[in-house]
């Protein structure tokens, strides 16, 4: 689960961490009265968005478009006239894809003096089944781009999570930094405290680009993206509470409360699959057989009948969608509780693409009688190729 | 022959009481899986589908004698559950559970590290040799006792490959699903290692996916081992060649991995180590017959 930078930041505040005050605000007319409250002299105005990419974006047959979506000034006058500018406005970024999205919260910021920029980040590293930093003197940059020309200048190391953070841990990022003295010390103090928040709040990735030194000598997290173990969120009902919903697809949103895992693609083939794996080799065999998916749904391993039924009317829900392939393998999936709820929701919903079953695994006979005896219009499919070839030539002829 | 499990191998079950524990534990006897008893807190002393119950790892371990344990704990539990399995010495624990907090994981792999236990899984759908023991959920009726071996990050093509292979008359030796979370007790080179020193296994399916650079190391072990002379005909294949890329927010994932973990790089390390990756998951089974006809 994603974040918003102000939720971010707030988050590292509670664990002592340096970040800038601002305020957040939801609509325009509440923008003079951050101002005012934060002081000045210098103002940042930024837009609050899932997607990096901010400070270069445009926004979408706006005026101001050229400007950013971050923006900075020394004027009270232009925070509210920015403000007016960029709530409701469409933000287009390198990260949002040529729709863009909706801008509706913004994070008013004091201003910083900034002396140098560097790059932080923390993840779950796969590799070494540790929390691994990511430390780069490269900070404001492509990050990527500089892994890629100049390895040489990111450090990276883990944390056995026998003994924690230590003190060497936060020399590492220091000597990583350039840092010396009493900035070093900073260093070690912001280390400490970075670890202390990604394992309290169960994140899978922290990422401060840029983390800065300021004028006056002090290091200060001045962005903040932060993602949460979806896993984990059951212990941490104060980050579920951060969750906006307007950042994602309605039919995820849908999906998600019946445990379901949904994404949705551009193409006319509707999928329900059981397990990720077979999930996305199933995308791939309809891509080979030269037809284009609808989505990417996994029903997860212990669904039950309204499930099915749910996930099924998900997708026929989409417009886009020409003819739908289930293709389940059941081992704690049992056939006939998805043939159960494949035809419950075909019942509630009705039925106006063509539908290609393929039942294979636990209790498979029983599921393919209930299709068969059912009475309704289902291609019935015998393995993954037979499947994927009948439901693209049903969608090719329709 | 086999690697892991055989038809000696004793099994106990952890969340044995609960719903996953007994209906997937009736199964299991009902394959020939030597259970021997189970854990569930609190109901120490009772007997559950015949078999007794105890209240912690030690003791069932103890009276039991028990070689293997499966978990099928909820979430919040499972990793306490794996260390308990791992404090008791259980050589060979199988974790079922799907949603483990990852930093949970971080924990337990870091627990196993010296210890005398090997963890397959979380998240995954358990170990099969074939007409012999079963572990985990896969679906029975699609074995049959022959020479490949199959190791596999996903659940559901772990039974493809079983599926076809048993279709295209080669049966299996063992099935392993190892797992698909990011941090997981046993990756692809160990299994491996077994099935390459396992004279019943003639050939090997191994089936991967996008994220990680697992598919990769185990293809340069591969390779190292054809070197040295040890090489058994293989069959491979990388779901997600066609998965858009995913949002993601920062730029850490990327950096760490260094660039490797999309589905083109694994294809091609794979094959450079001898591996034929089929382009279709429905042709594994077609695949690896045509690679042993030469």
């Amino acid at each position: 689960m994603n974040i918003h930078e102000y939720q971010a930041k707030a988050v590292l505040r509670e664990f002592g961490l340096p970040v800038s005050r601002g305020v957040a605000i939801f609509k325009p007319d509440e923008a003079a009265a951050a101002a005012d409250e934060l002081g000045g002299p210098v103002w940042v105005v930024k837009s609050q968005i899932h997607a990096g990419g901010r400070g270069k974006g445009t926004f979408k047959g706006a005026p101001g478009g050229a400007k950013g979506g971050v923006r900075v000034t020394k004027s009270k006058d232009e925070v509210v006239q920015f403000a007016q500018e960029m709530l409701g406005a469409t933000l287009v970024t390198v990260q949002t894809g040529e729709a863009g999205k909706q801008v509706n919260r913004l994070y008013i910021e004091e201003g910083a003096a900034i002396a140098s920029e560097f790059y932080l980040s923390m993840l779950v590293d796969r590799e070494t089944g540790r929390v691994a930093f990511v430390v780069s003197t490269e900070g404001g940059m492509d990050i990527e781009q500089v892994a890629h020309d100049t390895p040489e200048k990111i450090v990276t190391f883990s944390v056995d999570p026998a003994t924690g953070i230590m003190p060497h841990h936060g020399r590492a990022v220091a000597k990583a930094l350039g840092l010396t003295g009493p900035q070093a010390k900073e260093a070690g103090a912001l280390t400490e405290k970075l670890y202390a928040a990604f394992t309290a709040k169960d994140m899978s990735m922290l990422e401060i680009n840029p983390l800065v030194l300021t004028g006056d000598g002090h290091l200060k997290c001045l962005d903040a993206k932060i993602s949460f173990d979806s896993n984990a969120l059951y212990r941490h009902p104060d980050i579920v509470a951060l969750r906006d919903e307007t950042e994602e697809d309605a039919k995820e949103i849908e999906a998600s409360k019946y445990d379901l895992a949904y994404i949705a693609l551009d193409g006319t083939i509707g999928c329900m699959v059981n397990g990720a794996g077979l999930a996305m080799a199933t995308l791939d065999i309809i891509k080979l057989y030269g037809e284009e998916p609808a989505n990417f749904l996994d029903v997860g391993g212990g669904a039950s009948e309204e499930k099915v039924t749910a996930a099924f009317k998900i997708i026929t829900a989409d417009p886009q969608v020409k003819g739908i392939l289930v293709n389940i393998f059941g081992g704690i999936m049992k056939c006939d509780v998805i043939a159960r709820g494949v035809i419950a929701a075909v019942k509630a919903v009705g039925l106006e693409v063509p539908l290609v079953v393929r039942l294979e695994g636990t209790n498979v006979e029983e599921g393919k009688e209930i299709i068969r005896t059912s009475g309704l219009n289902v291609i019935p499919a015998d393995d993954l190729d037979d499947a994927a070839q009948k439901i693209v030539a049903a969608v090719k002829k329709g | 022959m086999s690697i892991l499990i055989d038809a000696s191998t004793k099994v106990i079950c952890q969340g044995f009481t609960g719903k996953n524990g007994t209906f997937h534990s009736e199964q299991a006897i009902a394959y020939g899986t030597k259970m021997v008893g189970g854990t569930s807190p609190g109901k120490g002393g009772s007997t559950h589908l015949g078999l007794p119950v105890f209240d912690t790892v030690a003791e069932a371990r103890e009276a039991t004698g028990a070689d293997a344990s499966v978990v099928y704990v909820p979430p919040p539990g499972a990793a306490d559950a794996i260390c308990e399995a791992i404090q008791a010495e259980i050589p060979l624990i199988v974790c079922i559970t799907e949603g483990i907090p990852v930093l949970d994981m971080v924990r337990v792999k870091r627990a196993l590290e010296g210890s005398k236990s090997r963890l397959i899984g979380p998240n995954c759908p358990g170990v099969v040799t074939a007409g012999e023991s079963k572990i985990g959920i896969m679906p029975a009726n699609i074995f049959k006792p022959g020479s490949v071996g199959i190791v596999s990050r996903s659940g559901t093509l772990t039974y493809e490959a079983v599926f076809q292979t048993t279709v295209e008359g080669l049966g299996q030796t063992t099935a392993v699903g190892i797992g698909g979370d990011p941090v997981k007790g046993t990756e692809f080179i160990s299994m491996l290692e077994l099935f390459l020193a396992d004279e019943k296994t003639q050939s090997i399916v191994m089936i991967g996916e996008i994220g990680g650079s697992a598919e990769e190391e185990a293809a340069q072990f591969l390779a190292d081992e054809a070197k040295r002379g040890r090489k058994k005909p293989m069959v491979g294949f990388i779901a997600g060649r066609t998965a858009p890329p995913g949002r993601r927010m920062g730029h850490a994932g990327a950096i760490i991995s260094g660039g490797k973990g999309g589905a083109e790089d694994k294809i091609a390390a794979m094959e450079a180590a001898g591996i034929r990756v089929s382009p279709s998951p429905a042709r594994l089974g077609r695949t690896l017959v045509e690679v042993l006809k030469g």
